[in-house]
């Protein structure tokens, strides 16, 4: 029996790249055939050539040994294939069915929607995969773990064989993933197969039947998970051995050097965001502030760095009361901020890299004297950095736009990292990056808490949490629900956590006497598993934070 | 800033016409000038077709209408040619005879082309600065009506002052009523969120009616019932450096000078990247500790009070007195010259004196080879809209899309 799909030597050329070079891949009937690469190696191009979004310029693709051109997603579909985007397609304001509808609506009597007949079949879809799902449940009142089942259904409604799912794990909880995985199974089992796009080499060994891995264009290796593990994959990936572990000094931490006291922080929509949170970091010390994204992390890190205003509480940096200070103030004492969105707040895209590596410097000497800007200055030191710091770049007059994320974020922590530092604050450091830019963006966190420096991390990679932290906070709904010291915390025990599911006795009792939310409210109306209800978060503010992330 | 031992491609020489020379070399500029030329041709084209004996010449044989249209539109660029910079057999004639008089009347059009480019200058380099600062400037207009009336006021009702020190006062005035104007809505953005495009659109309707209450109350000639103010005092006159008919003045040069000083505020000083960062953006400016409140209420304000010089040029350099339709829409022609001059003073010096030599040709267009001034008007709106569109230049002359964004202009969307 021939394979499912079968790629041969497809090459793709864009204008001075070679993304894809000669690649073959074979996809089995109710396999999970993981595709592993950094960003950049080319499984993007490669999807999109499968999905009809790009033409090779050589290579032949084969369904159930059938050649077939992919000219379009319109193609793609009616060959069976589906893919789950990792920025899901999804409608806020329509209600499940609408959404799996939409694009191959059912009709009746020549132009009626027969949702009926619809919210049947996604039912029938929904039981037999073992997809929970209320068909009639608004798509913005979901968590995303269920939005992304919908995007699932969606593609088995149109009747799907292969399934392409790309980085779905991201947004996912601990928990969330392991559903998701279950799910993948009950696919598979069921005649389906799924080509898994991932760079977190532990998922892979975890679910795959088959991993191949992409390194430039080009196919490296084809292994088993018998066969591999994280480190071999890694090298793989990287080409070259790299060191997943974290070396770091003893813990021995010192003095306090912020003071977090019943912070009470709003979101853009007036809500309470971060709820009477208190926590310190000292100096030598990781902190990590463990949560799914969405949960008040944001605002947290935006009031800390005097981008939000506080509604209630007090924060100190050192001796000075930095409750109201503003973000220039905290820079100047000695704050470093990697901000969460690097696109968004931490760099100009259009300003060359010597520009952004002085962005919050640039009024100081030596950059500036009086008023007039020394760029021979600014140019030197950029150029000190770029070496230091070892940021691939042309030269420092490139716009920061067209340099890689990796390096992107190499220009931030540079910037931060090169000023006498008393406290870094991290946000999603690494979210997006490579294998080796996240080695060596973990070693340089790691460098300054050995120097002496206080880190707070926050991040939603429970493994980063893990690898770096001196003690976790967990934080669920604006409020931290335990702080757990590094040799107390496990896995699992920060995923429950992380998912409202265990509560300490602590934060029990700081949560007697609050109001559930409305939205709290909403959902228990629907008939929820206490499984699904565990899983729900803020849906529209994740909902939100995905936008902006697609906006930049 | 000569830095010889590198060879990186990037601009080595920071010098203004560098950094402009460089973005040519990238092609960031190859679409402004195709569109220019794009719209010339087609401003032809339209010239042909709107002429009557075409069609009389279409009952007879196509061909020939043809080649009458295609004569109709050579007859009016020549035209234009002429009024906008001068008849090349006049100027031999004027060589050869050597009379003075004769001289300057056959250089006249390039001067007064020249002149005409000065509030464009002024005005374009209002609305660059504004663009860079992720402003949309659409009040040059009104803050270069008060900064006529701030200047004229000054020129007429200031008396026994010298020159050195009246002039300067007269232009500070003019500067200064703009700056107010453009201050306005800057405040109001920083203070209330009110967007700067609306607001500059209402003041622009308070400074034409203001303007025609004062031409009629306070600023009116004494001796007659027209809206118009009285002269001037020749020590607030701008220099002319030719006698009559050149009237090309002092106000070049400084303009010039304007467009210098405002490169060097941009690219050189602290409050340049400053008002960059917050016009490129405004989220990563917050970032970096900049008071954006501060930084908009200071571009909105410089970039009033560029707009006020144009003003003030036209009524202390040209007209000497100020009446309601002394400006022939500057203020809006200079968004779109600011955005054919890419937002950058050089950019915008070249585009000026373009629209300035344009608008002065097409006068004598009208004149000699019967064609309305309103086809100039065409012709910019066609040159504007294929800037605007850069994808219908880059499809007729199937140009490769740019690999990344073009930068230079840097304009938030309505919702500010």
């Amino acid at each position: 029996m021939p394979p499912v799909l079968e790629l041969k030597t497809i090459t793709k050329r864009f204008p001075g790249v070679l993304a894809n070079d000669r690649i073959d891949l074979s996809l089995e009937r109710g396999e999970i055939h993981a595709l592993l690469g950094e960003n950049g190696a080319g499984k993007t191009t490669l999807m999109n050539i499968l999905y009809g979004l790009y033409q090779p310029d050589e290579g032949e693709i084969f369904i159930n040994g059938r050649q077939v051109q992919i000219h379009s997603p319109t193609d793609a579909i009616n060959a069976g294939i589906g893919m789950v985007h990792q920025h899901f397609m999804l409608i806020p304001v329509f209600t499940v069915t609408e959404n799996v509808m939409l694009g191959s609506e059912s009709l009746k009597m020549g132009g009626i929607l027969d949702r009926r007949a619809a919210t049947e079949r996604i039912r029938q879809i929904s039981s037999a995969y073992g997809l929970e799902v209320d068909p009639d449940d608004y798509v913005r009142d979901l968590p995303v773990g269920v939005q992304q089942r919908v995007e699932i259904i969606k593609l088995l409604y149109r009747e799907a064989d292969i399934l392409i799912l790309d980085e779905p794990t991201a947004v996912l909880t601990p928990q969330e993933a392991d559903e998701l995985f279950k799910i993948m199974h009950s696919l598979t089992e069921r005649g389906k197969s799924i080509i898994f796009i991932t760079h977190k080499l532990r998922e892979v060994l975890d679910i795959a039947d088959r991993i191949t891995v992409i390194r430039r264009g080009k196919v490296v290796g084809s292994t088993t998970p018998k066969q591999a593990n994280q480190s071999k994959l890694a090298a793989m990936m990287v080409g070259r051995e790299v060191d997943l572990s974290v070396h770091k000094r003893a813990f021995t931490p010192g003095a306090d050097v912020l003071t977090v006291q019943n912070l009470k922080v709003g979101d853009d929509r007036g809500q309470i965001a971060v709820d009477d949170v208190s926590f310190t970091v000292r100096a030598g010390e990781v902190l990590g502030i463990a949560g799914v994204q969405g949960n008040g992390q944001t605002e947290l890190v935006e009031a800390l760095t005097g981008l939000r205003p506080a509604l209630d509480g007090s924060v100190r940096l050192l001796n000075e009361d930095v409750t109201r200070a503003n973000p220039r103030r905290i820079t100047e004492l000695g704050t470093a901020h990697i901000p969460e969105d690097r696109q968004r707040d931490g760099l100009v895209l259009s300003f060359p890299v010597a520009d952004n590596l002085v962005l919050n410097t640039y009024y100081q000497r030596p950059f500036s004297k009086g008023a007039v800007l020394q760029q021979a200055t600014i140019a030197k030191v950029a150029e000190e950095r770029v070496n230091s710091f070892d940021i691939r770049t042309p030269s420092v007059d490139t716009s920061a736009a067209s340099l890689s994320g990796g390096n992107q974020q190499k220009v931030i922590v540079a910037r931060e990292l090169s000023r006498p530092v008393k406290l870094v604050v991290a946000s999603q450091p690494t979210r997006g990056l490579d294998v080796g830019s996240i080695e060596y963006i973990h070693g340089r966190l790691i460098e300054s808490r050995d120097n002496g420096g206080a880190v707070l991390l926050v991040s939603s990679e429970l493994d980063e949490i893990m690898q770096l932290s001196d003690r976790i906070a967990v934080i669920y709904r604006g409020k931290i629900v335990d702080v757990l010291s590094a040799q107390d915390a496990s896995k699992e025990k920060v995923g429950l956590l992380m998912a409202g599911v265990v509560r300490t006795a602590t934060a029990k009792k700081a949560s007697l006497g609050v109001k559930p939310k409305p939205k709290a409210k909403a959902s228990s109306k629907t008939k929820t598993s206490a499984k699904k209800a565990a899983q729900k978060k803020k849906p529209s503010r994740a909902a939100k934070t995905t936008r902006r992330r697609k906006d930049s | 800033m000569a830095n010889q031992d590198s060879q990186s491609t990037p601009p080595k020489d920071k010098s203004a016409f560098g950094i402009f020379m460089h973005e040519l070399a990238r092609g960031s500029l190859i679409v402004p000038i195709l569109a220019i030329i794009t719209g010339l041709l087609l401003g032809g084209l339209i010239v042909a077709v709107t002429t009557d004996q075409v069609y009389t010449a279409w009952s007879r044989s196509p061909l020939e209408a043809i080649g009458v249209g295609i004569n109709a539109a050579l007859r009016s660029y020549s035209a234009l040619f002429n009024g906008a910079i001068g008849n090349p057999e006049r100027i031999a004639d004027a060589l050869a005879s050597g009379e003075a008089a004769a001289l300057r009347r056959a250089f006249n059009p390039f001067f007064e082309s020249l002149i005409k480019s000065v509030p464009y200058i002024f005005a374009g380099l209002a609305v660059a600065l504004g663009f860079r600062a992720g402003l949309f400037n659409i009040g040059a207009e009104g803050q270069l009506f008060m900064g006529a009336v701030a200047s004229v006021y000054v020129g007429f009702a200031v008396k026994g002052l010298p020159a050195i020190i009246h002039l300067p006062l007269a232009l500070g005035a003019g500067a200064l009523g703009g700056a107010i104007w453009g201050f306005i809505p800057g405040w109001l953005k920083a203070k209330t969120g009110g967007h700067e495009v609306i607001n500059t659109i209402m003041m622009n309707y308070i400074a034409f009616r203001l303007s025609e209450y004062l031409l009629r109350g306070p600023l009116q000639r004494p001796d007659t019932t027209n809206p118009i103010s009285p002269f001037i005092e020749t020590t607030a006159q701008l220099p002319r450096f030719f006698e009559s008919p050149i009237r090309f003045h002092l106000g070049f040069f400084i303009a010039l000078a304007a467009a210098y000083g405002v490169y060097w505020l941009l690219f050189k000083t602290r409050l340049g990247f400053e008002l960059r960062t917050v016009g490129a953006n405004p989220n990563a400016a917050r970032y970096a500790g900049m008071n954006i409140l501060v930084i908009t209420v200071l571009a909105m304000s410089l970039s009033g009070a560029l707009a006020g010089m144009a003003g003030a040029n036209e009524v202390l350099g040209v007209n000497y007195t100020l009446a309601p339709a002394f400006s022939s829409g500057y203020g809006f022609d200079s968004i779109a010259l600011a955005l054919i001059g890419r937002s950058h003073p050089v950019g915008v010096v070249l585009a000026a004196l373009l629209f300035g030599t344009l608008r002065n040709g097409a006068l004598q267009m009208q004149i000699a080879a019967n064609v309305p001034v309103d086809i100039i008007s065409v012709m910019q709106a066609l040159i504007l809209a294929f800037i605007a569109a850069p994808a219908i230049i880059r499809t007729i002359y199937r140009l490769r899309a740019p690999q990344q964004q073009e930068d230079g202009l840097h304009v938030r969307g309505w919702g500010g």
